[in-house]
C-alpha cells in the first residue's frame, strides 16, 4: 500500500524531518497491508461498533458550580496575557 | 515486626497503617526507590514530599498506604507528563476522579510510573525518559505500557499502583513482571482525568501484588461518575466478598484460536496447566471457539489509532506543554508537535489520520468499526456458554529491550491475546500461573461477562490461593 506521507503529515499538522520520513512511510505502508486482511470478511450486512455500552444521550443538570482550574491552567500555559492564552500572529502582513 | 516492610501486600500494610505506620512505610519504600529506581526506572518522579497525609487518614479504608500512579493520570498540581516531552512541565489544575477517589479512601500518593509515550507501546521503550527494565532481568523489558507501575510492583518499591489498558497496557505488563493487573469493564471506573489515548477502550485499573489487593483497590475506584459521560451506572459489589476458593460447577473456556502458532510452548503449557488445576478444583473446561480473533489486532490498530489521532490533536503549544517559538501560529502547531512527540506517536497520529482521512474512511474505520462487532458477538456466543475465558495473557516472556523496537507489527502481535477484551469491553486479568526455564515470569489472562469481574476475581484467587506463584520475587537486593 502506497501512501502520499506528505499529505497525511499536513493533515496531522506535523513537520517530519527528511530522515524521519522514508521509514515511517514503509512502517504505514507495512501496517496498512497487515489491517487490509479485514477485506476477506464479509461485513455488509454487520452494523459498527462506535461504543461497546450502547448508552445514548447521556445528560446532567447545566449546574454552575466554583472551580479555579481555569486560573491553574493559565498559571502553566506556555504564554498569556491577562486571562487569555497568547499565540503568535495568525496572519502575516 | 518480621516482614520487610516493603514486601507488605496493601492488604498487610492497611493493618499496619492504622496502627500508626503509615509514615515509616513511606520512608521505608522511598528508601527502597532510592537504590532500585537507577536501576529499574520504573518511577519518572517520586519524593518524600509525595508523603502527604490527612490527619484521619488511619480511619480511612486505605489508612495511608501508598499507591503509585502511571504518569498519564492527573493530579492537580503535580506535573504530568505521559513520558512524553510534548507535555512536559505540565502541571493539571484538577485531580481525575480515580485520584479524588484514592485520596478520600486515605491513599498516600506515592510516585508517578513511566510508560510508554502516551501509551503507544507494549515494552516501555518508547518512553521519552528512557526505558523502564524488568526486575526479573534488567535487560528486557517490563511490558507496557504501564511498564513503569508493573516493575514498581513487581520490584517491591511501592505496595501497589494504577495503570490504563486500552489494548491490553495494565494485564501485558502485570504478565511480563509477574504481578496480578487488573482491566475492569469499560466504564466501570471512571475516565476524567485520564490523558485519552483510545476513547472507547482507555479503562483505569490496578496492579498489584495479590488478587485480594486487586479487590481492595477496585473497591475504592468504581462506580459512576457524572463528570465522565460514558462511565456505567451498574451498582458495585463489595469484590472483596468474592474471594473465595471456590469453583466448584464454574465453566471455564479455553479459545482454541488463543493456541496458535507464534506462542512460546512453555507458556502455552504453563495455561494449559492452570486449566488442569482449575478442573482439579472442580471447575468445567470446554474448549470454545472466538473465531474472529486473528483479525483483533487489525481492528484495534485502526480503530484506536483513529481515536488518538483525534485526541491528540489537542497537543498543539497553545494552552500547556511544549510550545517551539515560531513567527506564525501555523507554523507553531507543526512545529511543536515535530519536536515533542515521539517516532510511535508520531506513526500512530498519521496511520489514524490517514484512515480517517477523505476516501479511506470507509475502507478502514468503518470496515474496523464492523469487524469490531464481530469479535463482540464472539465474546457474546462465548459466555452464553462459560463463565471465565482462559488464556495466556501474552504469547511470550519478556523479549530484551530493542527485541521488537525496529518492527512495529511485531511489536503490536505482542497484544494479540488482550485487545479482544478492549474491543469487547469486557473484564480481563492477569494473575502470575508460572516461569519459563530462564525463570521469567508467565501471566494467565482472565476474562468474564461485562461487569462480572466478582466471579473473574473469584476464579483468579482460587489459582492464586491453590498454587502459590506469586510468592516467589525477583532477586534485586
Amino acid at each position: 500500500m502506497e501512501i502520499n506521507i506528505d499529505r497525511v503529515a499536513e493533515l496531522a499538522r506535523l513537520n517530519l524531518k527528511a530522515e524521519e520520513k522514508k521509514k515511517l512511510e514503509k512502517d504505514l505502508g507495512a501496517i496498512l497491508d497487515y489491517v487490509k486482511k479485514l477485506d476477506k470478511l464479509d461485513t455488509s450486512k454487520v452494523e459498527p461498533t462506535s461504543h461497546v455500552l450502547n448508552m445514548e444521550n447521556v445528560f446532567r443538570p447545566d449546574e454552575a458550580k466554583s472551580s479555579d482550574a481555569a486560573s491553574k491552567a493559565l498559571e502553566h500555559a506556555p504564554q498569556t496575557e491577562g486571562s487569555f492564552f497568547k499565540v503568535p500572529k495568525i496572519v502575516q502582513r | 515486626m518480621n516482614t520487610p516492610l516493603h514486601k507488605l501486600t496493601v492488604k498487610e500494610a492497611i493493618g499496619f497503617c492504622q496502627k500508626g505506620g503509615a509514615q515509616e512505610l513511606v520512608h521505608a519504600l522511598t528508601e527502597r526507590a532510592q537504590k532500585l529506581n537507577p536501576l529499574v526506572n520504573a518511577f519518572l518522579r517520586f519524593s518524600a514530599s509525595d508523603i502527604n497525609l490527612p490527619l484521619t487518614a488511619e480511619r480511612l479504608p486505605l489508612a495511608g498506604v501508598p499507591v503509585s500512579i502511571k504518569d498519564n493520570i492527573c493530579i492537580d498540581g503535580r506535573e504530568v507528563t505521559c513520558a512524553s516531552k510534548i507535555l512536559a512541565k505540565h502541571v493539571p489544575p484538577y485531580n481525575a476522579t480515580v485520584i479524588e477517589k484514592l485520596k478520600s479512601a486515605g491513599a498516600t500518593l506515592f510516585g508517578q510510573c513511566n510508560m510508554d509515550e502516551f501509551a503507544f507501546g507494549s515494552s516501555c521503550e518508547t518512553s521519552a525518559f528512557g526505558p523502564c527494565k524488568n526486575p526479573w532481568d534488567l535487560t528486557r523489558v517490563p511490558g507496557g505500557s504501564s511498564g513503569g507501575s508493573a516493575a514498581s510492583v513487581a520490584a517491591d518499591m511501592t505496595l501497589a499502583a494504577l495503570g490504563s489498558d486500552t489494548g491490553g497496557s495494565i494485564r501485558q505488563p502485570a504478565a511480563l513482571c509477574g504481578v496480578v493487573g487488573v482491566k475492569p469493564t469499560y466504564g466501570r471506573v471512571s475516565r476524567y482525568g485520564l490523558i485519552a489515548f483510545g476513547s472507547s477502550f482507555d479503562q483505569i485499573g490496578p496492579i498489584t501484588k495479590t488478587v485480594e489487593d486487586a479487590a481492595i483497590l477496585l473497591n475504592v475506584l468504581s462506580g459512576h461518575d457524572p463528570k465522565d459521560s460514558t462511565s456505567a451506572s451498574q451498582s458495585v459489589p463489595d469484590f472483596t466478598q468474592a474471594l473465595k476458593r471456590d469453583v466448584k460447577g464454574l465453566k471455564i473456556g479455553l479459545p482454541k484460536e488463543y493456541f496458535i502458532e507464534g506462542i512460546d510452548p512453555q507458556i502455552e503449557k504453563s495455561v494449559r496447566e492452570a486449566a488442569e488445576i482449575y478442573k482439579k478444583l472442580g471447575a468445567e473446561i470446554k474448549t470454545i471457539s472466538l473465531s474472529h480473533t486473528e483479525h483483533s489486532v487489525a481492528v484495534y490498530y485502526i480503530v484506536a489509532v483513529a481515536e488518538a489521532s483525534s485526541n491528540l490533536g489537542r497537543f498543539d503549544g497553545v494552552e500547556y506543554g511544549l510550545r517551539v517559538p515560531t513567527k506564525d501560529l501555523r507554523e507553531m502547531y507543526f512545529e511543536t508537535r515535530d519536536q515533542g512527540f515521539g517516532q510511535e506517536a508520531k506513526r500512530r497520529i498519521l496511520l489514524g489520520t490517514f484512515v480517517l482521512s477523505a476516501g479511506y474512511y470507509e475502507a478502514y474505520y468503518l470496515k474496523g468499526q464492523k469487524v469490531r462487532t464481530l469479535i463482540r458477538q464472539d465474546f457474546e456466543k462465548a459466555f452464553k456458554e462459560v463463565d471465565v475465558i482462559l488464556s495466556p495473557t501474552s504469547p511470550t516472556a519478556a523479549f530484551k529491550i530493542g527485541e521488537k523496537s525496529a518492527d512495529p507489527i511485531a511489536m503490536y502481535l505482542s497484544d494479540i491475546f488482550t485487545i479482544p477484551a478492549n474491543l469487547a469491553g469486557i473484564p480481563a486479568m492477569s494473575v502470575p500461573c508460572g516461569f519459563t526455564s530462564g525463570g521469567l515470569p508467565i501471566g494467565l489472562q482472565l476474562m468474564a461477562r461485562p461487569f462480572d469481574e466478582s466471579t473473574m476475581l473469584r476464579a483468579a484467587y482460587a489459582f492464586e490461593q491453590e498454587t502459590g506463584i506469586y510468592k516467589k520475587k525477583p532477586k534485586l537486593d
